[in-house]
């Protein structure tokens, strides 16, 4: 029996049409526009100003906190302005703008492709190094890479777990990398284990990538302490709780983090960045990510520089099908929908889905049967037709004993309701709600 | 851009399940049953059938169209369960005034009074036969031999089932294994050889159907498993005591509404609870109730009145037995 997580899970259509393609790499842009807040936790302060010069992996924004990030130019050129823009979402965001010149990058990068495999580092000057170059969790949640690496004192870390799980229905870049730099990826988990002072990591790969398994278990005997586990094929199998579930058989307690139970996460890319910052100096300036979708003409997987618009990734993949009814950044069930693509890739672009217009219609919501569905396949064992019953009603505090902050927004209940209820949409704001009176509690 | 793309939020693709798909799944499942019905049963049982089906259509239209005056939703296929479930607890003979009864009180009362599908609190087909079965004792309990596709629907020969049987037996004193020379035995009561409501003899095609429900995930193993199980070990139980006074648990499992109720009744989405640990502590409530209504009540079959008692305390159950939450302390 594979391993997988304990509660709940769904098994959407793969759809990974991409996962053939080699990653390509996509042209420079004639202009990059870099927001100064692509991770979670306080936007970075911007460095330059118009008129300066720039070169590739320079630093134009400082981390201006514990949890946050530094940003670093992924071109070289001129600073044309740095001014609020429309991000992804809809809102305005400040973002520095940058003319390309060239490609001139800071002679402190080594741009060869040697495998440097000598961990000369010691633990401290890792995670200075991690944070100098802005490394985030590439896998979506973008949360700063050096602050989970950071242990808590009273806290051990025992083992560290890579998320290659790739859970998400379409996106591949994740399976690409780790076909196409599987050295790097265990030599970058061999780097964390070092800064976590761990001797054990365990990187967990959903089976429906057999070659990535297969590659990645050849590799590892070359490596110590890394064990490839290979886990069902379930969504969300790649959620931060469900991963340990399933590979360590640990329950995180309800708002613990992961090191409670001895745990550090890290995506599979971000493993693929550290190798990159501590063995070559390179800060996080580039990264890959997945186009993709039926009406497609070429889902594919590319390496960009931060601050390319959207609209050249889907340019280069055969350009916008005729039947677009929604573009989502990220995967099918977490992504997010743009409003254009007139938007910069970031640092957490994992991949762009572009939905035919009849897949992306939602389907009228009907009374619940209660039918129990969405129960069964909940994984954090809550009850999504009661907490939407709960939001609309604003009943926060039955909300709160009910768990609503333990829900991860996997979306498994609406995916699943037969009756086609918004659960998630009313969760979610139960959740906001619940949060906001939680901490005025405080 | 020449497209205007739509904006909502997450998930962006839905498994593409329906009220329909389930509905519909759950009549294909009860095919076999209605199958060996037709043909043990012969034109009566498609009379019944028809009659029921077309009445609860019917019903629930005129209901939800001129007394709550809403959009009829008759196309979910939730009244064509109720229908067939009716016709599935009554005697194949069954008078169709009295049919017409049943479906107004089961759709009626059972199911419109509360709101319509998905408010109501007792199975509505149950409710309907219970109704019946206290207002019309003679005519539900007069059933019809299984003599095959030939028996005549007016005056057709009748007799008892093998539940109601023993129970007389054992009242006049006489030891069980005497009597059960006198009913058929465990491969016939499997096939449906044996007097009874109309969908409920054929064990086989029920299982048939229970298979089929499974494999397509309409419904989860929790709640057939716990009622049948609960049977059996309780039946084996009071057997075991006293072989001469209770009978054996294939016995039990295998006569009367049984696997008709655990497989299609107590399996209704609407009426039985949400979670696995409280289908579990329903199924369970179903099995013991069963037992001891058909073992020490006046009733030699249960199933009907124990699921219903359980309906009635689902939303308790619901309050009270929440799933087990994920990173909750394992007892
Ligand atoms: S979105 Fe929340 S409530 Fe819905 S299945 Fe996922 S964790 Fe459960
Ligand atoms: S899945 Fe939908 S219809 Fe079924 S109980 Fe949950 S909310 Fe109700």
């Amino acid at each position: 029996m594979l391993k997988t997580f304990s509660l709940g899970g769904i098994h959407p259509a793969e759809n990974k049409l991409s996962a053939s393609s080699a990653i390509q790499v996509l042209p420079i842009p004639e202009t990059v526009s870099i927001p100064i807040s692509q991770h979670i936790g306080a936007p970075a302060t911007p460095v330059v100003k118009k008129n300066d010069e720039v070169k590739v992996g320079q630093l134009i924004a400082k981390s201006s906190g514990f949890v946050s990030a530094n940003i670093h130019s992924s071109v070289s050129g001129t600073v044309f302005k740095v001014d609020d823009i429309m991000d992804a979402s809809g809102f305005r965001r400040t973002s520095i703008i940058i003319k390309v010149d060239g490609d001139e990058w800071m002679e402190t990068i080594d741009r060869s492709e040697d495998l440097v495999k000598e961990i000369s580092a010691g633990k401290e000057e890792i995670i200075k190094k991690i944070a100098e170059a802005g490394i985030v969790g590439l896998g979506g949640a973008t949360f700063p890479a050096h602050v989970k690496l950071s242990v808590p004192p009273g806290k051990t870390a025992e083992v560290l777990i890579i998320n290659a799980v790739e859970c998400e229905p379409y996106l591949t870049s994740d399976h690409r990398v780790m076909l196409e730099k599987g050295d790097e990826v265990l030599v970058g988990t061999q780097i964390l284990m070092k800064a976590l002072g761990v001797d054990r990591a365990i990187v967990g790969i959903e089976n429906n990538k057999p070659d990535a398994i297969a590659h990645l278990t050849k590799l590892a005997g070359n490596y110590k302490g890394i064990e490839i586990c290979p886990l069902k094929t379930q969504y969300p199998q790649g959620g931060e709780k469900q991963l340990i579930s399933a590979t360590i058989k640990r329950e995180i307690p309800s708002g613990a983090l992961p090191i409670e139970v001895g745990a550090v996460v890290q995506n599979v890319g971000t493993a693929l960045a550290v190798y990159e910052a501590v063995q070559k100096n390179k800060p996080l300036f580039e990264r890959v990510a997945t186009i993709t979708g039926k009406s497609l003409k070429n889902p594919s997987n590319w390496k960009f520089r931060i601050g390319t618009p959207v609209k050249d990734l889907i340019d280069a993949a055969g350009g916008l099908p005729e039947d677009t009814g929604k573009i989502v950044g990220g995967g099918p069930m977490m992504g997010k929908a743009l409003t254009t693509v007139d938007v910069p890739l970031t640092k957490g672009s994992s991949g762009l889905l572009l939905l035919p217009r009849e897949e992306a219609v939602r389907k009228e919501s009907k009374p619940c049967i209660r039918c129990g569905k969405c129960v069964s396949v909940c994984p954090m064992g809550l009850e999504p037709f009661l907490l939407m019953v709960l939001a609309d009603k604003k009943a926060y505090e039955r909300l709160e004993s009910d768990a609503v902050m333990d829900c991860i927004e996997c979306g498994s209940c609406s995916f699943t309701c037969p009756a086609n209820r918004p659960l998630l949409d009313y969760i979610r704001l139960g959740k906001g709600k619940v949060g906001q009176i939680m901490r005025s509690r405080k | 851009m020449n497209t205007k793309v739509l904006v909502a939020p997450s998930p962006h693709v839905h498994s593409g399940d329906s009220i329909q798909k389930n509905m519909y799944g759950v009549v294909f499942a009860m095919l076999p049953a209605l199958v060996f019905s037709f043909v043990y049963f012969g034109m009566g049982a498609i009379i019944v059938t028809l009659t029921a089906v077309a009445s609860c259509y019917l019903f629930e239209f005129l209901i939800s169209k001129y007394l709550l005056k809403k959009v009829p939703t008759i196309t979910d296929g939730s009244a064509l369960i109720t229908g067939i479930l009716l016709a599935f607890n009554v005697p194949a003979n069954l008078p169709i005034w009295i049919i017409l009864i049943g479906a107004l009180v089961a759709i009626g009362i059972g199911k419109m009074t509360f709101g319509g599908l998905g408010n109501n609190v007792f199975n509505p087909a149950l409710v309907g036969r219970v109704f019946l079965l206290i207002s019309f004792p003679v005519q539900m309990t007069s059933w019809p031999k299984p003599l095959g596709f030939d028996t005549a629907y007016f005056d057709a020969q009748t007799g008892a089932t093998p539940l109601a049987l023993i129970k007389e037996g054992l009242k006049k004193g006489e030891p069980l294994s005497q009597l059960m020379h006198d009913v058929p035995g465990n491969m016939d009561l499997l096939m449906g050889n044996m007097g009874g409501s109309m969908g409920e003899v054929a064990g086989i095609a029920l299982l048939l159907g229970l298979a089929y429900m499974l494999f397509k995930k309409i419904i989860t193993w929790h709640i057939p498993v716990a009622v049948l199980g609960t049977v059996a070990v309780f039946s084996g139980i009071l057997h075991m005591s006293n072989p001469e006074a209770y009978a054996g648990p294939l016995f039990h499992i295998l006569t009367g509404g049984l696997l008709l109720g655990a497989i299609f009744m107590a399996t209704d989405y609407v009426t039985s609870p949400m979670s696995n640990k409280g289908m579990i502590i329903y199924g369970i409530g179903i099995g013991l109730l069963t037992v001891i209504i058909r073992v020490f009540g006046a009733y030699p079959e249960g199933v009907s009145f124990a699921i219903l008692i359980m309906n009635a305390f689902v939303p308790l159950i619901n309050v009270y037995v929440k799933p087990k939450r994920f990173g909750e302390k394992r007892k």
